[in-house]
């Protein structure tokens, strides 16, 4: 069963196109990455699928139309948006009764249990707690809930590294479990690539790669070559070159994988330098 | 989460749990009508300097004379909790569905599975199911600190504290009060529909949004046709509810009061409210307000 099932997702805020005819389909059991420049259209892409916004095209989450079923489908649907939301006026220990009282699927001792494991209090409010721990917060919530879809949308932006690593710890570690389907955008690509199984890059409103991450490492390859075999490994065409400490690495889309071989070291490239290979041409086009 | 837990989910009572979230955020509701409670007790004990003296005169008088003035405390106690619960419902309404849009918390409520419409209602709840029973509340036991003062400051005094109140009176006070505050929220319910409304709609300053365009309209009638037929229905809506519900005091009756409608048994007047147009009236606009306030939550995004 497909998690996610868009064709043809389009919205535009005035004149202004956000997401110009998406397709794009979701197993369920993937952790799917969603990568792209600001304003690429991944928050708009999210939120399509969370039916907090109106689009053009065909858009089915967990067989449901997320507009007109919206409130059938948030019973099986958790979204973190980003850190800064949760109300600062709220207690620790009343946001969990909230949520137990609200949500079918909410499981108290599992929140409890995480928060347990922090530093955090329950008597505090929101307001008192840093940024850190607000998401660490909102992650013990949405964890104690048996969702078979969650989404987040660029849930660590503005913590500090211990806490990004830690949040996604703890979704590989407690949370995900091969029958629940995560889509995760981010700008911090090289810390998430780890726990992708899925990725799709996205740009102007359009879907600029979307590849599992076996077809990404076969698929892609990087040569560091001297300046000796530079020209032979030009003429395999690289789809980007750049420089470093006097050699030059060449990124490489389906070559010939022996043939690289003889000229340099090949290696998988990271997500982060593959997608700078690609946005970093567009933007520079568009520029 | 194990299968049994899936099977069972466990009960969940979104409406009740989102009412208590209202009043987790916004505590005034009960804060302000209890200072306002404060404020007529510190009144009252100011007014106590030469009470003993007033009381001997009062009780020269006829009984409903009697009645009447050593009752004046306890009317004005209602009265001030009264717009005290008038202004804090005001306010609460105008922030009710602005603020979770200003601090983005809208997004957290949204991922939850509580739709628009539970939590349209469960904020109209404030005004019109929470903030009366505050209100009964609060009015009770302000009145019941007056006679309990009085009667210490009379009996310190060697006064006679003797009323001419029997306790058949006194448990109908109690049901004119009940009377008054449910009426109250009821004829308000407009008000308070419209004021949700803004809170909704606005991108800012929804107090302005909500009080200049009427005043503006009201001006433009003026203007136009020298009447104030709007002033007039916003005025009645506003401060209408005594004469709708109540059996209308002459204006002879009314200054021989100093101002004060008498509120009693007798004066109750429940048939005249259910058969008011303007009380159904305002119910369906309230209503429709409502529902407009849930069509627009829906698309509504943070600020």
């Amino acid at each position: 069963m497909a998690s996610i099932d868009a064709r043809g997702l389009r919205k535009a805020y005035g004149s202004t196109v956000a997401l110009d005819g998406v397709d794009l389909r979701v197993e369920e059991g993937r952790i799917l990455g969603l990568i792209g420049p600001n304003g690429a259209g991944k928050s708009t892409a999210l939120q399509a699928m969370l039916g907090l916004i109106p689009y053009e095209g065909r858009l089915k989450v967990l067989e449901r139309d997320p507009w007109t079923e919206r409130d059938a489908l948030m019973a099986e649907v958790c979204f973190i948006a980003d850190v800064a939301i949760l109300p600062r006026w709220m207690k620790v220990r009343d946001a969990v009764d909230y949520v137990a009282g609200v949500h079918p699927r909410f499981d108290r001792a599992k929140a409890e249990a995480f928060l347990a494991r922090t530093t955090i209090k329950l008597t505090s409010k929101v307001r008192e707690l840093s940024k850190g721990m607000v998401a660490q917060l909102h992650l013990a919530l949405v964890m104690a809930i048996d969702a078979k879809l969650l989404i987040l949308d660029e849930p660590t932006l503005g913590l500090d590294l211990l806490y990004r690593k830690s949040f996604y710890d703890s979704l590989l570690n407690d949370y995900f479990d091969h029958t629940r389907t995560i889509v995760v955008s981010t700008h911090q690509v090289e810390e998430i690539q780890h726990i992708l199984t899925d990725v799709v890059f996205i740009d102007r409103g359009r879907i600029a790669l979307n590849v599992s991450m076996e077809d990404f490492e076969s698929r892609y390859c990087e040569v560091m070559v001297g300046p000796d075999h530079l020209d032979a490994a030009r003429a395999l065409k690289p789809i980007q070159e750049r420089q470093l400490f006097g050699r030059s690495i060449l990124l490489f889309d389906n070559a010939d994988r022996t043939r690289l071989a003889a000229l340099g070291e090949v290696r998988t490239p990271s997500l982060a330098d593959l997608f700078v290979a690609m946005m970093g041409a567009t933007q520079g086009a568009a520029k | 989460m194990t299968d049994a837990a899936l099977q069972t989910p466990s009960r969940v009572r979104p409406l009740y749990w989102s009412v208590r979230r209202e009043l987790w955020e916004s505590r005034s509701v009960y804060i302000v009508p209890a200072l306002a409670a404060v404020v007529v007790w510190c009144g009252y004990l100011l007014s106590a300097i030469g009470m003993p003296a007033r009381r001997i005169a009062t009780l020269k008088l006829d009984p409903v004379h009697q009645s009447m003035v050593m009752g004046q405390p306890f009317v004005a106690a209602h009265a001030a909790i009264t717009l005290a619960v008038m202004i804090v419902a005001a306010f609460y309404c105008l922030g009710a569905l602005f603020n979770e849009r200003r601090d983005r918390s809208i997004l957290f409520w949204k991922s939850l599975p509580v739709s628009d419409l539970k939590t349209v209602l469960s904020k109209a709840a404030i005004p019109m199911a929470v903030l009366p029973v505050v209100g009964v509340i609060v009015t009770v036991v302000a009145q019941a600190v007056i006679l309990l003062l009085s009667t210490l400051i009379l009996v310190a005094a060697g006064v006679s504290a003797a009323t001419p109140w029997t306790p058949g009176f006194v448990a109908g006070e109690g049901v004119v009060l009940l009377y008054a505050w449910v009426t109250l929220s009821l004829w308000l319910a407009p008000v308070y529909g419209w004021l949700l409304l803004v809170s909704v709609w606005a991108k800012r300053a929804p107090f302005l949004w909500a009080v200049l365009p009427v005043l503006a309209l009201c001006l433009i009638e003026k203007l136009a046709f020298n009447s104030a037929h709007l002033a007039h229905l916003v005025g009645d809506r506003i401060i209408g509810s005594y004469d709708a519900a109540f059996v209308t005091a002459s204006a002879a009756e009314l200054k021989a009061r100093g101002g004060m409608p008498a509120l009693g048994l007798d004066t109750l007047d429940p048939g005249k409210f259910v058969t008011s147009p303007g009380l159904w009236l305002g119910l369906i606009v309230f209503a429709a307000m409502l529902a407009a306030c849930v069509w627009l939550r829906r698309r509504r995004e943070p600020i």
